[in-house]
């Protein structure tokens, strides 16, 4: 039929418009980063220290360096892997974690920067290999080394003299792994994650936790400079005050947050935001309470929308009949 | 005063003070509409019902919008999206209905250019239409500033900067559009302004303009074949329906477009709920930033082919053939030179004409949003000249076109 031909010319133009202008176009944008499934293992941070040296040599300029920024990464990750083949014990490590609680306690404070995470629910949100290379060193672990001269001067640094040897780190992350997982609220998994340098507006959630709402201005606006004064702290330490998050899952898609929050370096060279070494699972809680706060719609949409497009497909199926019946004897 | 009888029913009270039967005559039941015309011509209707939506859901959004640089962003991301019932609701009908009213416009441009149904007495039709789509392109634009994003700022940042005029260097000009050194308040609410009342007025009078003008010379139709209505009509009336060539508007057109209007809705509520992204870009759900610049800034999808016209060439010979692209358009009852009103399969070198310029619109389109760069650089220039060469050949080639 004649208008079903005109009706196929008119779709296949407006599918490949769409095709150019949405998949196609945002293909040629982004460059592609690949993920890695939240595990860590150090590949990414061997290959992009490989990319440092080649375009070092090609430059002609701190060869040396980037050589030995290289080699330094592949010694670290190559005894991560070695510990993380040892057999953790939780009962040693539980006394080796009265030494993390001293800075990651219930009240802690602000420490180098930033306020250290409870780690109550350590073993739910973060992977367990991250967790062995993080105690081995901070710095090279969460892949912003290349912001200290010594990466003892992470505000987690001298965790490295605390807990040395190889057994001792596999004990602790044993105990976390085994003893502090239990259920996590989606909340609870972006504080802990995210929470010490972003803030989420839209929750009314700070770096120093929820807002709370005060009956005096006085005492809400004493509130608002103890937010200002943890904030200065995180900017003093980051170098900017790191987003508020409470939009960003529709600013970014999902496979930009993926592997931003698996490596940031990946998406933002140079940036100063640290690897946060979520396990799969960790990461599925947060991106559950961006997904809550920045787009809470979502099971609204899911539940109205077949409904409302059922109603236009009885629409139309009617006022075809009712086309039909109009038309009858005109043709 | 004029006498009146004592009316006996409702309708005859209307019609003695309001003519109603004959508006009812003029508009729905006496209007002749020529019966050999395909669902392309439902849709001036499906523009105009999606002009309605526009309409209500945007009076929704303004109950709780406030066009203030520090609050603007808040209250459409939150307030509108979390905290008033539905108001995601409105809001994603308003993006999708804003991008979609332009794939119909393109759609109801490019059927009039097919079917030449913009001359021989068609031309005011053609050219409120071509107004329409102006007042339109310019109402988008200011809707875009207001929730006030990255996107809004940059895209406003850029566009307005180019009143500047090249190297004429006109930066007066380009801070009294925007009420000062940079997009700020000033710029949104007078853009919020443009958008919730001059702009829409301006578009309720075109409509109407636009619907006064095809009164006259009625629509054209699928073989452009001249008739003469008040005969068509006589026999339509005597009841001779399928000896007629013409049928009423309402109900026997209507009902047709009605149905064309339900699928129509069924492609519009989908993408509503289930695929709006595509409306929404992204990056403007971050807030607007005037000391970082976003990677890649470039407008909504519809403005793209014009903005490819502006981006391969030097500034200045960007700017002109950019200020070309935009009127051009306007040009193409005078362009084509040909006596033939018919479809352009029928028209010979025409119709090369017409799929040429439809493919280099969708290439420029699509090239407009790719980084300027290496291959797709040297794409988006042929393309432009292309553009140009076309309407420096359609006076030729309708020219020489046979008498059909
Ligand atoms: C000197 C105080 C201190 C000690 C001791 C310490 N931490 Fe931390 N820890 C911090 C601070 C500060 C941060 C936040 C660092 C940042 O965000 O850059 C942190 C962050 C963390 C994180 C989150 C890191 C990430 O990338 O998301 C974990 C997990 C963690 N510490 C585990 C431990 C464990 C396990 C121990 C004991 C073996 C320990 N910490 C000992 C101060 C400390
Ligand atoms: C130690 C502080 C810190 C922690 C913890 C942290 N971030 Fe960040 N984040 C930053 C900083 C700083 C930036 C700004 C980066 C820049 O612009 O270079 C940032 C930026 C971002 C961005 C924006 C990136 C862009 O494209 O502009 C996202 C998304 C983000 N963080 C997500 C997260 C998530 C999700 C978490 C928790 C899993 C998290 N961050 C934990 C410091 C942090
Ligand atoms: C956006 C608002 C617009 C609305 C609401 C609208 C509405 C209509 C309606 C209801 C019709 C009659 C039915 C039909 O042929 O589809 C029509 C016809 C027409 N319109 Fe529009 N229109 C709009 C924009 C435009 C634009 C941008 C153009 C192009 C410049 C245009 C050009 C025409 C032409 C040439 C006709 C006559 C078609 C014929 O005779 O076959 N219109 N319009």
């Amino acid at each position: 039929m004649k208008e079903l031909k005109i009706f196929s010319v008119v779709a296949i133009f407006t599918l490949i418009l769409y095709w150019g202008v949405e998949p196609f176009a945002h293909s040629q944008m982004h460059k592609h980063v690949e993920g890695h499934n939240f595990t860590y293992d150090g590949t990414a941070d061997i290959e992009e220290a490989e990319a440092k040296v080649a375009v070092a040599k090609e430059t002609k300029t701190k060869v040396a360096e980037a050589e030995a920024t290289l080699a330094a990464k592949k010694t670290f990750w190559a005894d991560v892997k070695r510990i993380s083949k040892l057999n953790g014990n939780a009962a040693n490590g539980e006394g080796l974690f009265a030494m993390c609680a001293g800075c990651h306690m219930e009240g802690a404070v602000n420490m180098g920067g930033v306020t250290p995470p409870s780690l109550e629910k350590a073993g739910a949100l973060y992977d367990k290999n991250y967790l062995i290379a993080l105690v081995k060193n901070p710095a090279m672990a969460s892949n912003v080394d290349h912001k200290y001269a010594d990466t003892m001067m992470h505000p987690m640094g001298s965790v490295t003299t605390m807990v040395v040897d190889d057994q001792s780190i596999a004990d602790v992350v044993a105990f976390l792994m085994e003893k502090k997982k239990g259920e996590m609220t989606s909340k609870e998994a972006f504080k802990d994650a995210c929470g010490r340098c972003h803030a989420m507006r839209y929750a009314k959630t700070t770096q120093i936790g929820d807002t709370p709402v005060f009956k005096e201005k006085k005492d809400a606006l004493a509130h608002e400079i103890k937010v200002l004064d943890e904030q200065a702290l995180v900017k003093g330490y980051m170098g900017k005050l790191p987003p508020d998050l409470s939009m960003m899952i529709r600013a970014r898609s999902a496979e930009y947050m993926e592997t931003f929050v698996e490596n940031p370096q990946s998406q933002l060279p140079g940036t100063s935001m640290p690897r946060t070494g979520l396990s799969h699972e960790g990461y599925e809680k947060v991106k559950q309470y961006l997904t809550e706060i920045g787009d809470p719609s979502k099971p609204a949409r899911e539940a109205i929308g077949p409904w409302v497009v059922l109603f236009f497909v009885v629409f139309s199926v009617l006022a075809l009949l009712w086309k039909k019946e109009k038309w009858r004897d005109h043709h | 005063m004029a006498h009146f009888e004592k009316a006996n029913s409702i309708n005859e009270w209307m019609d003695q003070r309001l003519a109603v039967n004959t508006l009812k005559k003029v508009m729905q039941t006496e209007y002749w509409i020529p019966k050999n015309i395909n669902f392309l011509w439902a849709m001036g209707m499906v523009l105009a019902a999606t002009f309605g939506i526009l309409l209500v859901s945007g009076i929704f959004l303004l109950m709780y919008y406030k066009p203030d640089v520090n609050m603007a962003f808040d209250s459409v991301n939150y307030t509108i999206m979390t905290e008033v019932g539905y108001g995601w609701l409105w809001r994603h009908i308003h993006g999708v209905a804003a991008s979609l009213v332009f794939l119909v416009i393109y759609i109801h441009m490019f059927t009039g250019i097919y079917y030449g149904s913009y001359k021989k007495g068609r031309e005011l039709i053609w050219l409120s239409g071509m107004l329409l789509f102006v007042t339109f392109s310019a109402e988008a634009f200011s809707g875009y500033m207001l929730p006030w994003g990255q996107m809004s700022y940059w895209a406003g940042m850029v566009i307005t900067n180019l009143f500047s005029a090249g190297s004429l260097e006109l930066y007066g000009l380009v801070e009294w559009i925007r009420g000062d050194y940079v997009p700020g308040d000033a710029f949104l609410t007078r853009f919020f302004m443009l958008h919730v009342l001059l702009l829409p007025l301006a578009i309720i009078g075109l409509i109407v303009l636009h619907f006064g003008t095809l009164r006259i010379p009625h629509v054209n139709n699928q073989d452009g074949e001249e008739f003469d209505f008040a005969e068509a009509a006589k026999l339509y009336k005597e009841g001779k329906v399928k000896e007629s060539k013409v049928i009423p508007f309402s109900p026997v057109f209507l009902s047709k477009d009605v149905f064309v209007l339900g699928v129509y809705f069924i492609l519009f509520f989908y993408l509503v709920f289930f695929h709006f992204e595509f409306a929404m870009d992204p990056v403007n759900f971050d807030p607007a930033d005037g000391l970082k610049t976003p990677p890649h800034i470039y407008p909504e999808w519809y403005f793209l082919w014009s903005y490819e016209i502006l981006r391969p060439f030097p500034k200045d010979p960007g700017l002109v053939a950019f200020g070309i692209a935009q009127v051009i358009f306007l040009m193409l009852p005078f362009l084509d030179r040909s006596p033939n009103v018919a479809p352009a399969s029928r028209r010979g070198l025409f119709n090369v004409w017409f799929w040429i310029m439809l493919l280099d619109m969708l290439v420029l389109t699509v090239m407009g949003k790719l980084p300027p760069q290496g291959i797709w650089n040297t794409i988006g220039l042929v393309a432009a000249l292309v553009f140009f060469a076309l309407w420096i050949a359609l006076p030729i080639i309708t020219k020489s076109e046979k008498k059909l």
